[in-house]
């Protein structure tokens, strides 16, 4: 008998190191009526700011080799919303719920960890300092250190559970990101958001995103995914959470090797509403036959020698 | 309604024209309720370059074979794959997916589907003669051989056609068909599905008449199941998923 669960420290116990990324799985209930998705070590629920937000015009997605493009851009009912209607519908799901927080200001990121704080059933939230999509804030505060700095200082004085912090690939360096949110209080880190990309309808000669760039996301992006968590969990002491086109175990026990103590499932959600089942079912079944007892035997086991 | 994914098996892959096939796929359990208007996603394997699945509206159902139709415009790799399918294959579907086009408070319908929009306006006419209503079609396309399955349409109600080039019917769009001309045009409820352009000029001309019009979006999807809000369309409550708050919308609940 595999031991799977992974504690991601202060308050983030998983009984499984799969869960589902943020913008990809709703808020669970889109996927009630495919599986128990109290079977998932987590679900990181919808990016959520201090107010409602439209997001972008459509279009807001483009399919592309392997991937896809997306410029959603945050759409949201914000925090009170999310309080009021959505929680009590979700909270007694047997599994970890995050909020993935987002916000224009350091301000509006305080204001929405409070109010999530407030939230018995919520042990964490992922913080967005990486979306790629909105004109202020998201990716801006994630590129570059003092930025960075700023919202986790802020936060971590009004938020007391988990603060894991989703780290934007679109920079030169994302090591020293990562150890600048550790140094803030950051509980973990996970990475990566998406990758800044655009496609051009060549015959129109039109982009194919109503903001012309988007972030790109799916089996695409996985080589630099890996690249970066090895890079990151090199760099820090606090648990690393692997994403970035995982589609099946293989992809998932790859990221943990990197150095990832769990992973998250995005984009493949789309194109398998059971991919997430799945990929624990073929993990547990790779320790198996691996002689593993407990997964987090796998973080970091990558062999260079 | 509660969604489903399940492998079909192809039994019958019928190919209409040089862009067109009707796929007949089978269950090999009970059919769940499936409503006029809803869409399937379709998963193409061995499309390299077809990475999401395909929305697809369902064409036609059989409850007691346990089959629906998906009618497919080869478009892309991903069509031309589904349209390349043989007897025996197996297509993986997530469905069924969507809002319905409503029960309509008139006996007095039409429904107007241009290209490949008139693909759900199949399954909803004979539901719709099910329920006492003979729904009169107006069918739109560029020229005769993009009118498919005319007699099946047939088979439910009265058909009308144009063809841009005259080659069957009236000659032009649409709109420019007698139905569509008349003070009283015989009917006090439209729904429609096809080109945003061919939908927008019926809406218009509807709105104008005071006639209740149902049009049937089809936005680019990632999901089809309202998780990833990329199929967004402007209405009078601002973006909402076309997958899940429609395809199906009251035109005048759109901003477009």
């Amino acid at each position: 008998m595999v031991d799977l669960t992974v504690d991601l420290k202060n308050g983030l116990k998983l009984k499984n190191p799969v869960m589902t990324a943020s913008g990809t799985f709703g808020y669970g209930e889109e996927y009630e009526d495919f599986f128990d998705i109290s079977r998932l070590g987590g679900i990181i629920v919808k990016g959520t700011t201090g107010s409602h937000r439209e997001g972008n015009p459509y279009p807001r997605m483009a399919e592309t080799p392997h991937g896809m493009l997306n410029a959603v851009g945050l759409q949201n009912k914000g925090v009170d919303y999310f309080a009021r209607e959505i929680y009590p519908r979700i909270k007694d799901y047997n599994t970890n719920l995050l909020v993935n927080v987002s916000g224009s200001t350091v301000e509006e990121y305080e204001d929405v960890a409070r109010k999530i704080n407030e939230l018995e059933n919520i042990p964490g939230i992922e913080l967005n300092i990486s979306c790629p999509n909105v004109k202020e804030g998201g990716m801006a505060f994630g590129t570059s250190c003092p930025s960075a700095v700023s919202v986790i200082n802020a936060v971590r004085k009004v938020y007391d559970n988990h603060i894991m912090v989703k780290l934007s690939p679109n920079v030169t360096n994302v090591a020293e990101i990562a150890s600048a949110v550790e140094g803030e209080g950051a509980d973990s880190v996970s990475l990566i958001n998406t990758l800044l990309g655009m496609a051009i309808d060549a015959e129109s000669r039109r982009p194919l995103l109503s903001t012309i760039t988007g972030g790109l996301s799916g089996p695409a992006v996985k080589p630099v995914a890996l690249r970066m968590v090895w890079q990151v969990s090199q760099a820090v002491k606090i648990p690393v959470v692997g994403l970035g086109g995982i589609m099946t175990a293989t992809d998932a026990i790859e990221f943990m090797l990197a150095g990832a103590s769990a992973v998250q499932i995005g984009t493949a959600n789309f194109i398998d509403p059971l991919v997430s089942v799945k990929v624990i079912k073929g993990i547990e079944d790779y320790c198996e036959r691996h002689s593993v007892n407990s997964v987090t035997e796998l973080t970091g086991g990558m062999i260079t020698d | 309604m509660k969604k489903y994914i399940d492998d079909f098996t192809v039994v019958e892959n019928r190919r209409l024209n040089d862009e067109y096939v009707i796929l007949t796929l089978q269950l090999d359990r009970e059919l769940p309720e499936i409503l006029p208007g809803q869409f399937a996603e379709v998963r193409v394997d061995n499309a390299p370059n077809t990475f999401l699945r395909r929305p697809i509206s369902i064409h036609d159902v059989n409850l007691k074979k346990r089959q629906i139709k998906l009618l497919v415009q080869e478009i892309g790799e991903g069509t031309r794959t589904m349209g390349s399918l043989q007897k025996g294959d197996k297509l993986n579907l997530v469905y069924p997916l969507g809002n319905s086009f409503s029960d309509p408070d008139t006996k007095e319908v039409l429904l107007v589907g241009g290209g490949c929009g008139v693909a759900p306006l199949l399954y909803l006419g004979r539901k719709l003669k099910e329920n006492g209503i003979t729904p009169k079609f107006l069918l739109g396309a560029r020229d005769r051989d993009g009118l498919i399955s005319l007699d099946e349409y047939e088979k439910v109600g009265e058909v009308n056609v144009t063809t841009e080039d005259g080659s069957l019917g009236t000659k032009g769009f649409v709109i420019h068909h007698p139905l569509m001309r008349t003070g009283n045009p015989g009917y006090d409820h439209i729904f429609t599905c096809g080109p945003e352009p061919m939908m927008k000029v019926v809406a218009k001309y509807a709105e104008k008449h005071g006639i209740k019009c149902e049009v049937s979006l089809e936005n680019r999807m990632a999901c089809g199941i309202g998780a990833c809000l990329c199929c967004v369309t402007d209405t009078k409550d601002g973006h909402v998923c076309t997958c899940t708050d429609g395809p199906v919308f009251d035109s005048t609940y759109l901003k477009w």
